[in-house]
């Protein structure tokens, strides 16, 4: 299986503060790979690596054999973010929203490709609204709408349940296993290690800016993850 | 149409179309820019001579003031639910990103402007119907400059915490020389004097304002 995450001996530091610390790791093509790990570990931080937000201070990264110092808009064509903030503007319609994102990534058959997108997340009767009238689910939804429209290949997820209802954690745990269904890869941040496990191929545990742990999410029960997190992140 | 121009336009047409719904920058724009000019009311005698000497240093510090209030928000309305970060994620020229925003904030201000002149009409009775066809364009090439420098460093102050503080303080300095030749370009056209130098020089001022920012303004939006 092809290898579309490559994360090479990259450390990131912030001045005196180091918040990754020699990490490496591949997820494969098609993997859902999940990262736990407490405040502070450098979640976000790896995550933004990843996403060419900001560059490593040694090591390399490699997306779909890329490497995001030297080519990070060709990268940022084939990611999909999504976080607790939406990313999206309150006083434009859900349909202006995608067709704002879809010109900047410029996007052809727009339309279509709207229409396509407002249809898996069930949005397609209040495309019209602006969307400060949505409730927090019905935004994230329109995030995930925001996420895909590009047709990216690696989805990159910071904590997408958080502020979200049963019912929308419900209506995205779904959405992301059909993601993974057409093949795309997905690198989730969470905390929450039930659902994480549920939905990961592989898992990792991050603290103090150091991979701890790296395994198969199929060969361990939420008990025993749960026992090993608590191990691994107690100093 | 190249990928370039659609990002630009996509900018401006987002940020004119946001700032039409809500009318949040402007209307406290107009309302500041007003209550300088009746100020200044106070102090010069409406009508007098000296109104055609003081009327284009009025109009121009209506203009910056009430500008720089409009500027802090330009990129404000990017931190909303980390649009920004949404915008940084996208494959865009950060050129474009750039022009997009100035060239909003470019338009805010001539409609800014476009409501300061009669003020100074009703409020200083500047006589300035004939001289208006030739004060269009030393107009447009000062706030020009002025929206160049005051997009860049609108961004450049987003995480400050004296925001409102820093972007005057980065901003007038830089705008001086340009703000020179905008007041007397606009003061020679009341007097009936040639303004061609001073329209080279803002000219001039407003190409290496619109380089140099389009070559920084990509380091800006890194992290």
């Amino acid at each position: 299986m092809n290898t579309v995450i490559d994360i090479q001996n990259t450390t990131r530091r912030f001045g005196h503060i180091t918040a990754l610390q020699d990490i490496n790791l591949t997820v494969p093509t098609g993997c859902i790979f999940a990262l736990f790990g407490p405040n502070g570990a450098g979640k976000t931080t790896l995550l933004r690596l990843i996403a060419t937000l900001a560059k490593p201070s040694s090591g390399d990264i490699w997306i779909s054999g890329i490497d995001t110092r030297r080519n990070p808009h060709e990268i940022r064509k084939n990611i999909g973010f999504i976080s607790h903030q939406t990313m999206l503007y309150d006083d434009l319609t859900a349909r202006e929203n995608l067709a704002f994102y879809g010109r900047m990534y410029g996007l052809q058959n727009l339309n279509t490709r709207i229409e396509k997108v407002l249809l898996t997340v069930g949005l397609k009767n209040r495309q019209r609204d602006r969307i400060h009238k949505y409730s927090r689910g019905m935004k994230q939804r329109l995030a995930i709408a925001r996420a895909i429209l590009h047709h990216p290949s690696i989805l990159l997820l910071d904590e997408p349940f958080t502020g979200l209802d049963t019912s929308a954690q419900s209506i995205l745990a779904n959405m992301i296993t059909t993601l993974k269904a057409e093949g795309r890869t997905i690198f989730l941040v969470t905390h929450d290690l039930a659902r994480g496990l549920a939905l990961a191929d592989r898992f990792g545990i991050l603290f103090q800016g150091q991979l701890v742990h790296e395994a198969s999410a199929k060969d361990i029960s939420e008990s025993a993850l749960q026992t090993l997190y608590e191990n691994k992140t107690t100093e | 149409m190249p990928i370039f121009l659609t990002q630009t336009l996509a900018i401006l047409q987002k940020d004119l179309k946001t700032e039409w719904r809500t009318r949040e920058r402007l209307s406290a724009m107009a309302f500041f820019a007003l209550l300088i000019v009746i100020i200044f009311n106070f102090i010069y005698e409406p009508g007098s001579p000296i109104i055609k000497t003081v009327a284009p240093g009025i109009f121009w510090i209506a203009t910056a003031f009430a500008g720089l209030l409009g500027l802090s928000r330009s990129f404000a309305i990017e931190q909303q639910n980390d649009c920004l970060m949404g915008l940084r994620l996208t494959p865009a020229d950060p050129g474009a990103i750039f022009l997009g925003k100035m060239l909003g904030n470019t338009l805010t201000m001539l409609i800014l402007q476009a409501l300061i002149l009669p003020t100074l009409v009703i409020f200083l009775n500047l006589q300035i119907a004939q001289a208006l066809p030739r004060l269009i364009l030393p107009i447009l090439l000062g706030t020009l400059g002025f929206a160049t420098i005051g997009t860049l460093f609108s961004a450049m102050s987003l995480n400050t915490r004296l925001r409102e503080a820093f972007l005057p303080l980065l901003t007038l300095p830089i705008f001086i020389p340009a703000l020179l030749a905008a007041i007397e370009s606009f003061r020679a056209v009341l007097e009936g004097s040639e303004i061609t130098d001073w329209l080279v020089l803002s000219s001039a001022f407003v190409a290496l304002y619109i380089a140099a920012c389009l070559l920084l303004f990509e380091y800006v939006l890194e992290d």
